[in-house]
């Protein structure tokens, strides 16, 4: 669906993007993490064809960037990261003018389908600039699928929205992938990310780990396991620690944490040991890093160079 | 071409619910029309323009009267000088127009969801442009078929109205007009793209009205008139000044340089 082979883009002096290489599925939420000013909104322009790029290719749909780029904006659609309405038009006037200019075909059916499905349809007729942000979201969401793309990007879909907006929105998000639509997703929002997408690329201005969420804990952490013991005795920690599969073993506000490779095969016998050598085990979780600490680390790291 | 109408369309649409680009565009043509009309009336009425004398203008002028009489011969020369302040129409409306539309379009930031779409940049242009020239030149046309039917009931001198009325004048309207709508939405655009406030882009691309205020005033001091000769000249020219502004304009309005260089 999108592919980057060495995408690279300068503005004078500035390396936006540094030679981006990655594949996007059909049918994927491929989430793009990355600081502000990371070039996050620079590879959505060169993938929509707004912009062109200053070396490397990309294809979107099969359509090559810079040389069918009239195609590509046909069968892609794209929420900005503001959401660009005209104030003084309605919502229905707002959605009957881009689906013009996306030469759909039912205008009125496709405007009304995508103003009821986002709940504006009582609203049609007020003006754009009278809606919450919320509002102005849905509505900004409802003109970037008026020409049904198969191809979605979203830049910051839920940025400044109230959670119960954002709520809606990422609902909504979810509803497009069981439609079987590709969602290229720029967000701030970890928890969105991790919540949503089936990959994740961590991106400053060059790509630094891609991944799916769980693969990206993994390859970062170890997997670590805590173990709630009615009372944590240093010979516990002693014992567990010489076991052989152990990477390693501490207390920590009165539990135990334990590194190693495979909880699934090796947490009965850590149970065992704990349970002959007197210990009573009160419950036994895995310790879950979040993307943000994922992120955070990786952003850490390229700041370390 | 369907685009560019559908372009102009939501251009109308948004741009003259601006109370000011409404009140541009009705009340200078309001104004243009009745002031040589009002002249025209002091000068002329009851059939009395002997009261104005070859001395009342610039000795040259004459020379353009043929075999109008000294009166009304003075009395087509007060009023050719606001005849000369219709282009005016075709310069500050389109600009108006032009201003509001783009800046507008840049800091509501409307611009990269339209340049998303399956549009060109040229049919964009086209659409913004001609959204901006043809009210400005719609209004300029009727404002002159408005004073020539006026002239017409007001003015008693069938010579001086026929004067008014001739190719003089209306190639300056009907061909003039034009060629200046198309430089006046160009220098818009070209400042349009540096500045973030509407009023701002407005009274800079005002500026494209100083060379016809220096005609007008040129034209009363006596330095040169308004004859056939100037007027084809003057179109000539403005094809070749609308060729080069348009081309300048066209390379500002083009998606990258719109979205990365556009301050």
């Amino acid at each position: 669906m999108i592919e980057t082979q060495n995408l690279t883009k300068r503005f004078g002096d500035i390396l936006a993007v540094d030679r981006l290489t990655l594949k996007v599925e059909a049918g994927e939420v491929f989430g793009f993490l990355g600081p502000n000013g990371a070039g996050k909104t620079t590879t959505i322009r060169m993938l929509t064809a707004l912009i062109s790029p200053t070396s490397g290719d990309a294809a979107v749909l099969g359509c090559e960037i810079g040389r069918e780029d009239g195609q590509i904006r046909r069968q892609v659609g794209i929420l900005t990261e503001s959401p660009g309405l005209y104030d003084g038009l309605s919502a229905e006037r707002n959605l009957e003018f881009f689906a013009r200019l996306y030469e759909v075909e039912d205008i009125a059916e496709q405007v009304e389908r995508y103003l009821r499905m986002l709940g504006l349809w009582d609203r049609r007729a007020e003006a754009a600039g009278t809606f919450s942000k919320g509002m102005r979201q849905k509505l900004a969401i409802a003109r970037a699928l008026l020409h049904e793309p198969q191809v979605l990007f979203l830049d910051e879909p839920t940025s400044a929205l109230d959670p119960e907006a954002a709520h809606m929105v990422r609902e909504f998000i979810a509803s497009l992938k069981q439609e079987g639509r590709t969602i290229f997703l720029c967000t701030h929002n970890l928890d969105e990310a991790d919540r949503l997408c089936d990959r994740i690329a961590v991106f400053n201005t060059r790509l630094l780990a891609l991944d799916t969420p769980t693969d990206l804990r993994r390859q970062l952490y170890q997997r670590t396991v805590v173990f709630h013991l009615s009372q944590v005795e240093p010979r516990f920690v002693e014992l567990v620690r010489g076991l052989p599969f152990i990477r390693t073993a501490m207390e920590t506000e009165g539990k135990l944490l334990v590194a190693l490779d495979d909880p699934e095969r090796d947490n009965p016998t850590i149970v065992r040991t704990l349970v002959e050598a007197g210990a009573e085990v009160q419950f036994v979780g895995e310790l879950r890093r979040s993307l943000e600490d994922i992120y955070l680390k990786l952003i850490k790291e390229e700041h370390q160079g | 071409m369907d685009k560019i109408w559908v372009i102009m369309r939501k251009e109308w649409a948004e741009v003259f619910k601006n109370r000011f680009v409404l009140f541009t565009v009705a009340f200078l043509p309001l104004i243009l029309v009745a002031l040589p009309l009002i002249l025209l009336q002091i000068t002329g009425s009851s059939g009395d323009v002997s009261g104005l004398s070859a001395t009342d203008m610039p000795a040259r002028f004459s020379e353009l009267c043929g075999e109008m009489s000294e009166g009304e011969c003075a009395q087509y020369f007060l009023v050719s000088q606001f005849m000369l302040l219709f282009m005016l129409m075709p310069l500050a409306i389109p600009v108006t127009i032009a201003s509001y539309s783009i800046v507008g379009e840049k800091t509501t930031r409307t611009l990269e969801p339209v340049l998303a779409t399956p549009v060109t940049t040229l049919e964009l242009l086209a659409g913004k442009a001609l959204a901006a020239a043809i009210p400005g030149v719609s209004v300029t046309w009727l404002g002159f078929v408005v004073f020539a039917f006026g002239a017409q009931l007001i003015a008693t001198s069938p010579a001086v109205v026929a004067r008014l009325t001739d190719p003089l004048w209306l190639m300056a309207i009907f061909v003039v007009g034009p060629l200046l709508a198309i430089a006046s939405v160009s220098v818009a655009v070209m400042i349009s793209s540096r500045v973030n406030d509407p009023r701002v882009a407005e009274q800079l691309s005002m500026l494209v009205i100083l060379p016809l205020l220096a005609a007008f005033f040129g034209q009363i001091a006596g330095f040169f008139f308004i004859n056939e000769r100037l007027i084809l000249w003057m179109a000539v020219a403005l094809v070749l000044i609308d060729t080069g502004l348009l081309a300048f304009a066209t390379q500002l309005f083009q998606r990258e340089t719109i979205l990365t260089r556009w301050k």
